[in-house]
């Protein structure tokens, strides 16, 4: 048996699955410290099946609480930003075009230091050792302890950060380091953030993991713990503390994963219909299709991997309103106010929940409130509601080609008709929790991402050490060797470069190893 | 004059890539270098070309390379200068000022970046009036000024002078020395007197650029039209509206072709469009038919925001608006055509004007 937990903006989710059978499920708010919702949930799930802590075998969390760390500029370690690549990127040093709070709250503490590659593999200068351990012991003199390294397409060539690693943490022990080969792409600004914002959520990190910890041996749960990812694989706990930056997107990721496993489906398009906004998202082999432009977590430009979706103003709260007959739907909502401002709850404002009670799509609070409500208005109301999500998804599709679309979320009441596009319309049980369930029956992965230089070895030689590496990562992330899959294989040859260069990207899956 | 401030900059790299018809690079680089280098050495004095002396030495500055390593291997900042001061040595004379070669694109902001490290004035004018992807490309080789003495610079310190026998063997050689020095290099050519920019060149495109950048911007904030703005700005017409259907790119001799397909919406229902680019969107074609051809503007715009996109970020299910821009007058002489016209990338098409096919009256059948 397994819990899953999903942390959200608004509830925490929990749910007790026995191999594919959601045995119980409770939603509770989340709470200021994160943790005493978890806790809250795990209770409830337990109270509610009786089942003893001793048969639980794994448990895995999505979380927010690094994203909100970041957001609120809360709970950040100070870090110290290493970028080698001189003589090269002095024009723009680290974290040039950060927020000011953002910057401030981490120190501000950026070195540049010779090396760097060039797109072909050549060294831009050698790494200087001399230089390095002096910037050593002006970190270590400053009382920072964690580093992030940065170093011209190391996603080509990693072994500069690697080197430089070496040399920092034999100055400085206790050292934390995070290389930016393994957390980003090409795009040296992006890269060298996400590898700064990973960087300073360490001690969080190991605060966290100790903390859900002791949440589980304060209920007796000796099972092992997992935290959620970007891409909806699962780390361990050791993992976790050194990639916190991976769980960033893990809500979104969640719910789709969750939609298609109570669906069934592993290609589908998946539209999460909450209170304010839905979000659309493409599900390939199972997985939400990656983002292929940089995302911006807390105002500052990133390019690691996230879930692409779409998020756009409609929800069960959305207004409804007719301006000079031309007929408006959101994006502005009651939100969480539903209850006591929809029509059918006693309130003066006119919501899509009411139009769908009055259209005869839902059965919620008081019909008779929405009966006066004029049939064309509701008719044109339900149709708009229709194409919104139509457009959306059609945005998200890569062709013309009908696929089966899932709907999710506590807004699906909205949509009556089969919608365009669509090859079939799929409403799972137990869609509230579709999130904590996508936690629940997550697997294991590793990814590599890395550019090859063709004229150093044939395509094939390439595709296999990639295959490799991204297996060994699964395997290292606690994936059985025996279960493990390869997902996705991507290949783009890169323009403009002449020395046959490639870009290839692995993903591989598997179980967790039991034991 | 006027001053150019960060702000200027955020606008301005919005409408560098409405000009830049689908290519010319990522503009955020540039942008940030820009606003680095203004907050550094100050605002940038922007002149409009009537404000030069007729004998002042002018000389154009930009980067040079590829887009991918441009966002990897930033610039040291010193080859900025390095470029200008070889040139200017080998000159034996002060530049007075400088200005921008292509508009549409990434080398809009960068003659910022050195106007503000050199303390030297830029002019409001370029080669273009929009972005076009090889380095003789310009009007100025139709007034016979030549690209070189041309200086490029890396930032290990390395600086390269060439002088060629005409500007298609500058685009040779230049290309050849920046993927040596690692695909991405600052250079300095095509130098002018100020006669000459008052002559060759065209004038305000860099004012132009900021002024679309504002307009889409205020257009949503007032919940208007912003692609009506675009077009008033650039005297451009709607030739298409509709979704995209599919896109292909292949890499050929380190361009980036392509054509991206789109169905009809609303009024085009029942019409498809296809745009051919190379990098810049070359031609648009409406059913069998070539309907907007180089040298004018072709460009992709978000239906909803009015935002530009480039080549690289069209997808599959996007609403977009297909306008096309007449280019400069000095595109459209026998000469002109036969640098940057359809025949030059392969169509066999005389080349029609856009407003005499959407001027007046109704579109083509």
């Amino acid at each position: 048996m397994r819990i899953g937990i999903d942390v959200g903006g608004t509830n925490t989710d929990a749910v007790l699955m026995d191999g594919t059978n959601v045995l119980a499920w409770h939603k509770t708010p989340t709470t200021p410290d994160v943790t005493s919702g978890i806790t809250a949930a795990l209770q409830a799930v337990l109270a509610e099946t009786g089942v003893s802590p001793d048969s639980i075998a794994t448990v895995m969390i999505g979380t927010t609480h690094f994203t909100n760390a970041i957001v609120e500029r809360r709970r950040l370690t100070p870090v110290a930003a290493v970028r080698l690549g001189l003589p090269a990127t002095k024009v723009l040093p680290p974290m040039v075009d950060w927020p000011d709070d953002l910057r401030q709250a981490i120190g501000n503490h950026a070195y540049l230091a010779h090396g760097g590659h060039e797109f072909d593999g050549r060294e831009i200068s050698a790494l200087d050792e001399q230089e390095l351990r002096g910037i050593a012991v002006d970190i270590r003199g400053k009382g920072i302890r964690s580093v992030a390294i940065s170093s011209v397409f190391s996603p080509v060539n990693p072994h500069i950060e690697e080197r430089a690693a070496e040399v920092l943490r034999s100055e400085i022990s206790d050292l934390s380091a995070t290389l930016s080969h393994e957390i980003g792409r090409i795009g040296l600004l992006e890269r060298e953030n996400a590898a700064i914002m990973n960087a300073c959520l360490r001690d969080l990190a190991v605060n966290i993991v100790a903390s859900f910890e002791k949440s589980l041996t304060d209920l007796s749960i000796r099972a092992p713990f997992y935290l959620s990812q970007n891409d909806g694989t699962l780390m361990n706990a050791e993992f976790a503390e050194k990639y916190p930056v991976l769980t960033f997107a893990s809500g979104p990721t969640n719910s789709m994963r969750g939609a298609a496993f109570l669906s069934g489906v592993k290609e589908a398009m998946v539209v999460d219909i909450g209170g304010t906004t839905s979000d659309v998202g493409m599900l390939i082999h199972g997985f939400p299709r990656e983002a292929s432009v940089a995302v911006e977590v807390g105002g500052v430009r990133t390019n690691f991997r996230m879930p692409d979706v779409y998020s756009f103003g409609l929800g069960g709260g959305s207004l409804v309103r007719s301006d000079n007959g031309h007929l408006r739907i959101g994006p502005d909502s009651v939100g969480y106010e539903l209850t006591t401002k929809a029509l059918v709850f006693g309130g003066g404002t006119l919501t899509t929940t009411d139009v769908a009670v009055a259209g005869g799509l839902a059965e919620i609070g008081n019909a008779a409130a929405v009966r006066s409500l004029d049939h064309q208005l509701v008719r044109n109301a339900m149709a708009l509601i229709q194409e919104k999500v139509e457009v959306a998804i059609d945005r998200m599709k890569t062709s013309a080609e009908p696929s089966p679309v899932i709907i999710v979320g506590g807004g699906s009441i909205l949509i009556s008709q089969p919608v365009r596009g669509a090859s079939e319309m799929i409403k799972p049980p137990h869609f509230a929790v579709a999130n904590a369930i996508g936690a629940a029956i997550a697997q294991v992965g590793g990814e590599t991402d890395r550019i090859f230089s063709l004229e150093k070895m044939s395509r094939e030689e390439a595709l296999a050490q990639a295959r490799e590496e991204a297996t060994q990562k699964a395997i290292s992330a606690g994936a059985d060797p025996a279960t493990i899959q390869i997902m996705d294989v991507e290949e783009v040859p890169l323009t403009y470069l002449p020395s046959n260069a490639t870009r290839i990207r692995i993903k591989a899956v598997g179980d967790l190893a039991m034991g | 004059m006027r001053l150019i401030h960060p702000e200027n900059l955020e606008y301005l790299a919005v409408g560098a890539a409405v000009l830049g018809t689908g290519g010319g690079g990522d503009p955020y680089i540039g942008k940030l270098m820009a606003i680095q280098a203004i907050r550094q050495y100050g605002p940038v004095k922007l002149i409009g070309v009537d404000e030069l002396d007729d004998d002042a030495l002018v000389v154009p500055s930009a980067m040079m390379g590829a887009p991918t390593v441009m966002v990897e291997k930033l610039p040291s900042g010193e080859e900025i200068i390095q470029a200008f001061e070889s040139l200017q040595d080998y000159l034996g004379r002060k530049i007075d000022a400088t200005v921008s070669i292509e508009a549409g694109g990434l080398n809009s902001t960068t003659p910022f970046s050195v106007a503000a490290r050199m303390g030297i004035p830029l002019v409001d004018a370029d080669g273009m009036g929009r972005a076009f992807p090889e380095i003789q490309m310009v009007t100025c080789t139709l007034h016979g000024i030549s690209a070189t003495p041309m200086s490029l610079a890396d930032e290990k310190g390395n600086a390269a002078l060439i002088n060629t026998i005409n500007n298609r063997w500058t685009e040779r050689l230049a290309r050849s020395i920046t993927v040596d020095m690692g695909a991405t290099a600052m250079i300095a050519l095509y130098t002018m007197s100020g006669k000459q920019v008052k002559e060759a060149m065209v004038p305000g495109t860099l004012s132009l650029a900021e002024t679309i950048g504002r307009a889409i911007s205020e257009a949503r904030a007032k919940h208007h039209d912003p692609i009506a703005a675009v077009r008033k700005l650039t005297n451009g017409f709607e030739v298409f509206r509709g979704k995209i259907a599919d896109v292909q790119r292949r890499t050929v001799a380190g361009f980036a072709r392509g054509e991206a397909a789109f169905q009809g919406t609303g009024e085009y229902e029942g019409s498809r469009m296809t745009l051919q680019f190379q990098n810049e969107h070359l031609v648009a074609i409406q059913d069998g038919k070539i309907v907007v051809s180089v040298p004018d503007l072709i460009t992709v715009l978000d239906a909803e925001t009015g935002e530009p996109i480039t080549t690289e970020g069209l997808r599959y299910g996007f609403r977009v608006v297909v306008i096309g821009m007449p280019c400069t007058p000095k595109w459209r002489t026998p000469e002109a055509l036969a640098l940057v016209g359809p025949r030059y990338f392969g169509y066999d098409i005389d080349y029609v004007p856009v407003e005499e096919r959407y001027g007046q009256a109704s579109r083509p059948q």
